[in-house]
């Protein structure tokens, strides 16, 4: 009984440090920008002419759009590549490939970012800029983003399809529905809410990532008119100018953190949604 | 199972006992070597792009004299000149001469820093005017061939706001960033030297420290000589290179005690190894 009632306090304790963090981070990034959600009207982060914080201008909106879209085209590449990755482990492969084929994802998902960007900055980069100069930009990121969400997708596809209960692949087989039949007709539908769950969370990781996103995409503040534009993230802007501002540029960056930490917490609560309509 | 429960409290009793004990003495140990260091002291604020090679010249400098404990912040060349008006820092960093009304600081050179332009090693271009350099910068020059090279689209790398290379080049050339027409834009040399030799038809500008060390590695890059003047270390350290700047320790009055002990050794050669490493260049003995 009394182990029981440490272990109960011991939890609680560990449940609210987590909570306490986010909330210091989140008190902390508020404190950190209120000079500047005080001192310049917020309009400006929309209606400055451009990005020149040393110039007094803090346009923030083309980085945001950079974020969007550099997340969305990874997503639209990685989402397609990683379900037929997993339905290929689960349905396909022979348990001897599977087995390999699944352990070669998991060391993808294993390689640190920062690799994904030095070899982006020093072959895809280059390999680009033969095709349409200057290489670094939002196409480049989106691979590089492809590349380092696909295995989150595939690993967590992967366990949403493994725990559709047997019954059911088996019931589809007794009614003779072909294999590919099946696995739309049945298993997609049982794993949906895994599968879904997996892509919000590598939307997640996509929208923050800044190292790999740094060294690729140009870091060019404007609205891209084409893939082959550089673009420069919100993240990115962070990491990039963070060491050397200071005062009002100093806060703005904390803005830009607030607004990805903004847009992270929308997707949450996404994914909150989805998970209440799966209960429901 | 009474009992042993009993025993059990009681032996945690004695352990948080002795728990307790141990950090009151740690607490005095640690009380008295601070009060120890606090006699033994220097604070220096200022540039960003002096503080890192002056933290390595402080490790070294505490390494030596045990006991002394130094105090690196940055926060920008004019913090540091701030702080050391206030007297809030021993010591300030800063990028640059000191300018007209700056007189009653005291400036002790401790490095030069050069910027280079560097472009591809296969770029035939060698030599750039002062007018071209603004050109293709702004983006009144967007191909290689009105220079006098391959018929390419030029790729501008620029430094990303804040950058104290981003300012020199600005204030040599006369521009505002906003100006600036740029295809990538770029964090520390490295990235700089990467994305240009990544690039056949880039043009950026780096330490030139940096850049001939990466050049002499065989990595394929090029120093584009500026006003007919070749962009080499050895023309930073005898003053012939007009893109450069001085690294100071700036003080209020003539430095005494322990900060003239640190200037004195930051001046010597016992540093000139991790200034190099910095890629910047040792002022000239004389």
């Amino acid at each position: 009984m009394q182990a029981d009632r440490l272990l109960v306090w011991v939890l609680r304790g560990g449940a609210t440090l987590t909570a306490l963090v986010m909330l210091l981070i989140l008190v902390f990034l508020l404190f950190e920008s209120w000079p500047a959600l005080t001192g310049l009207s917020l309009i400006r982060f929309v209606t400055d002419a451009a990005w020149h914080p040393l110039e007094g201008a803090y346009h923030l909106m083309p980085m945001l759009l950079a974020t969007l879209l550099a997340s969305s085209g990874a997503l639209m590449l990685a989402v397609p590549l990683g379900l037929a990755s997993a339905v290929f482990i689960v349905f396909f492969a022979s348990p001897r490939l599977a087995a390999v084929y699944k352990r070669l994802i998991e060391l993808l998902a294993g390689i640190p970012s920062v690799v994904f960007g030095f070899w982006g900055l020093t072959t895809l980069a280059p390999l680009i800029n033969e095709w349409h100069p200057p290489g670094a930009s939002l196409l480049a990121a989106v691979l590089v983003l492809t590349l380092m969400v696909l295995p989150m997708i595939t690993l967590t596809a992967y366990t949403a399809f493994v725990a559709v209960p047997d019954a059911l692949l088996r019931n589809a087989a007794a009614l003779g529905l072909s294999r590919w039949g099946m696995i739309v007709g049945v298993a997609l539908p049982a794993a949906r809410n895994g599968i879904i769950a997996g892509i919000i969370l590598a939307a997640a990781r996509a929208l923050g990532e800044t190292m790999a996103v740094l060294m690729v995409a140009g870091n060019v503040v404007q609205y891209p008119e084409s893939i082959f534009d550089p673009v420069r993230t919100l993240a990115a802007n962070i990491a990039l100018e963070m060491a050397y501002a200071m005062d009002d540029h100093r806060a703005v960056l904390f803005v830009s953190g607030l607004l990805l930490m903004a847009l992270v917490m929308v997707l949450s609560v996404l994914a909150g949604l989805f998970e209440r309509h799966r209960h429901a | 199972m009474r009992m042993s429960l009993h025993i059990s409290a009681d032996g945690h009793l004695r352990f948080y006992r002795t728990f307790i004990c141990v950090i009151i003495a740690g607490l005095l140990v640690f009380s008295v070597t601070t009060a120890h260091a606090a006699a033994q002291r220097l604070t220096l604020t200022g540039s960003s792009t002096v503080a890192p090679l002056v933290n390595e010249i402080a490790r070294r400098f505490e390494a030596q004299f045990p006991g002394v404990r130094i105090d690196v912040q940055t926060g920008g060349s004019s913090r540091g000149i701030n702080d050391v008006r206030k007297g809030v820092a021993d010591i300030g960093m800063v990028s640059r001469a000191l300018k007209p009304g700056e007189e009653d600081l005291h400036a002790h050179t401790i490095a030069l820093d050069g910027i280079g332009l560097i472009v591809h090693a296969r770029n035939p271009v060698v030599s750039l005017s002062r007018r071209q350099i603004v050109d293709i910068f702004t983006g009144r020059i967007t191909r290689w061939s009105a220079v006098g090279g391959d018929d390419a689209r030029i790729t501008v790398v620029n430094k990303a706001e804040g950058r104290s290379t981003l300012e020199l080049f600005l204030e040599y050339f006369q521009l505002r960033n906003s100006v600036i027409r740029p295809h990538v834009i770029i964090g520390d040399n490295a990235q700089g030297i990467k994305t240009v030799t990544g690039n056949r038809n880039a043009i950026g500008y780096v330490s030139i420290g940096a850049a001939e060390y990466e050049s002499r590695r065989g990595v394929p890059l090029r120093l584009l000589a500026l006003g007919g003047v070749a962009a080499s270390v050895d023309n930073v350290r005898n003053g012939n290179f007009p893109l450069s700047r001085p690294l100071n320790l700036i003080t209020a009055g003539v430095p005494q005690g322990l900060a003239r002990r640190f200037i004195t050794f930051a001046q010597s050669a016992q540093v000139h190894d991790l200034i190099e490493a910095q890629y910047f260049v040792p002022p000239d003995a004389g």
